[in-house]
């Protein structure tokens, strides 16, 4: 199945919650409303026309501009061979979604590494810490406005220029 | 404990917590696991990652095109060569870039060598986890042998910086083509001998045959790639399924999982796996170089390499699977956002899960036989 008729079936059994559908692009997309996105991957992934049996990626993108932060589902199929990018817009202030871990026990991990770097709140996650960063980090790296603390535990984050440390 | 000590009487056990890592041989780079254990059975294995975190995705953000390639070395040393042409794929992609017909037989080349090198290091270091040291000095030598045709070919041993956008850095010679021909004719009666050696060991098959053992459900729900998906008998191979560069030319086999001494999916069939890839990528590396034309090694691709907006995400068979580029750009000469999603990564998420019930020795052999790799989990 191509994009369009996974987009026409979508749109037949969640009239209203999906739209802003692109297929003339490199990798399709389409964007889903954030209160449907658990019953939106679970019809992908049980229905027999679609069976997404894996979700290959999940990532978020920050657009400061636009005041969102948008979490990226890359789903594939191995039974049909195809794939499918859903997007969820959240507000940026407060992010937050509904965790897909009871769909794909992997997103356990990649909603982690998410909230870890661009601080998304995924309801529902059964373990929601940070990851890759300490506990006691603040801040969102991936966030395009990220400023680095300028110390973390008395360790300084900076590395004064070799130059000026031989001059010394 | 008290009211515990009654009622047993007199006698109980405690559960044990222990650490295992960040520094333990049997880790394979800078990984923990907090471990919790009643006497040799372990109850929760809870994986603790993060040690290696170097921020790639987000250098991805501040430096150009061109410049990012050396940075994806850096995700997976002992496969630097699929990270650099997975990015150089999803920049190709991006620009409508055209690569020649020789580059892609040099990145075929190098990227097939390179799966050679990974895979002897994984059933290598495997095989020393489990407690034979002598496959592993074997497997070195081999890979070392390799190290040095790669030095030949880009200069390099580890972290190449060979595939660039557009094709290649230096074409390969005739004289080193001559070399992994002979390399080749070497090797291939190596693995049979690796394979008396290690994989027709009693003990190294008491020792992995039917443990932790993967479903097929499982391998889809914690979305295990490579050889890990394969061991579970999922003919699934990128290079074959989703055919990028020059591999719908050339013959090669999906070796899958078969229960060969145990159930299907345990670590022994994901071993195996592993081994008869490696007879595989000999199989390809000879006819790619009888059938590698002349011509140049890369296309003119403009020093300010600006892909219009847009993004894309490309997939390669790395030696530990599936290797995603989530590549978003805004139009501006440096990359919006850089993804990258590798196969060890879901390969440790499901370690929480196997390790229940099995024997403190067993969670040893279900990490080698994952083949995670710290610095692809961490990035």
């Amino acid at each position: 199945m191509d994009a369009k008729e996974i987009y026409a079936a979508l749109e037949q059994k969640f009239p209203g919650k999906v739209g802003d559908f692109k297929g003339e692009v490199l990798e399709p997309y389409l964007t889903v409303d954030g209160a449907a996105i658990v019953d939106v991957c679970r019809f992908l992934r049980d229905d027999p026309t679609v069976r997404f049996e894996v979700l290959s990626d999940l990532t978020a993108l920050d657009w400061p501009k636009e005041e969102k932060i948008q979490v990226v589902y890359h789903l594939f199929s191995y039974t049909f061979n195809h794939q499918i990018v859903l997007k969820v817009d959240l507000p940026r202030d407060l992010p937050k979604v509904a965790s897909v871990e009871g769909v794909w026990k992997v997103a356990n991990w990649f909603e982690r590494e998410v909230y870890d770097l661009f601080g998304v709140i995924f309801d529902g996650h059964s373990d929601l810490r940070r990851i890759m960063l300490p506990e006691d980090w603040t801040g969102y790296p991936l966030r395009k406005d990220y400023v680095e603390q300028e110390e973390y535990d008395g360790i300084s984050t900076q590395r004064a220029p070799l130059v000026e440390k031989l001059l010394r | 404990m008290n009211e515990l000590a009654e009622t047993q009487g007199g006698f109980y056990t405690e559960d044990m917590t222990i650490s295992v890592g960040p520094q333990h041989p049997s880790t394979h780079g800078v990984l923990r696991f907090v471990v919790k254990t009643d006497g040799e059975v372990i109850s929760e294995a809870i994986p603790d990652v993060g040690y290696l975190h170097r921020s790639i995705e987000k250098i991805g953000e501040k430096v150009t095109y061109h410049g990012y390639v050396p940075y994806t070395d850096r995700a997976d040393y002992l496969a630097a060569m699929f990270a650099n042409q997975a990015f150089c794929l999803a920049a190709e992609k991006l620009a409508g870039t055209e690569v020649t017909r020789r580059g892609e037989f040099c990145r075929v080349i190098a990227c097939e060598l390179n799966r050679i090198a990974s895979h002897l290091i994984s059933v290598g270091t495997f095989g020393q986890d489990i407690g034979a040291m002598t496959p592993f000095v074997h497997a070195l030598r081999e890979r070392e042998t390799i190290n040095n045709l790669m030095e030949e070919i880009c200069g390099a041993r580890l972290t190449y910086n060979y595939i660039r956008i557009g094709g290649v850095g230096y074409d390969i010679l005739p004289e080193t083509c001559a070399r992994i021909l002979e390399f080749l004719d070497h090797f291939e009666p190596i693995v049979a001998e690796f394979n008396r050696l290690l994989s027709g060991n009693k003990i190294f098959i008491e020792r992995l045959a039917g443990v932790a053992v993967v479903s097929k459900e499982d391998a889809f729900s914690y979305n295990l790639v490579g050889p890990n998906l394969r061991g579970s008998g999922i003919k699934w191979d990128i290079r074959r399924d989703i055919p990028y560069s020059v591999y719908p030319e050339l013959e090669f086999e999906v070796p899958i999982g078969t229960a060969h001494v145990g159930s299907l999916g345990d670590s022994f069939d994901r071993y195996w796996v592993r081994i008869r890839e490696m007879q595989e990528s000999c199989k390809i590396l000879r006819q790619c170089l009888k059938m590698m034309p002349k011509g140049p090694a890369i296309s003119k691709v403009p020093r300010k390499f600006r892909p219009p907006a847009g993004e894309c995400y490309a997939r390669v068979e790395a030696p530990r699977g599936d290797m995603g580029f989530y590549v978003v750009s805004d139009g501006s000469e440096y990359p919006y956002r850089v993804r990258i999603r590798t196969g060890s990564y879901t390969a440790m998420s499901i370690i929480d899960k196997l390790s229940k019930g099995i024997m403190v020795a067993d969670l040893i052999a279900l990490i080698g036989s994952l083949d995670v790799d710290a610095p692809e989990i961490d990035r």
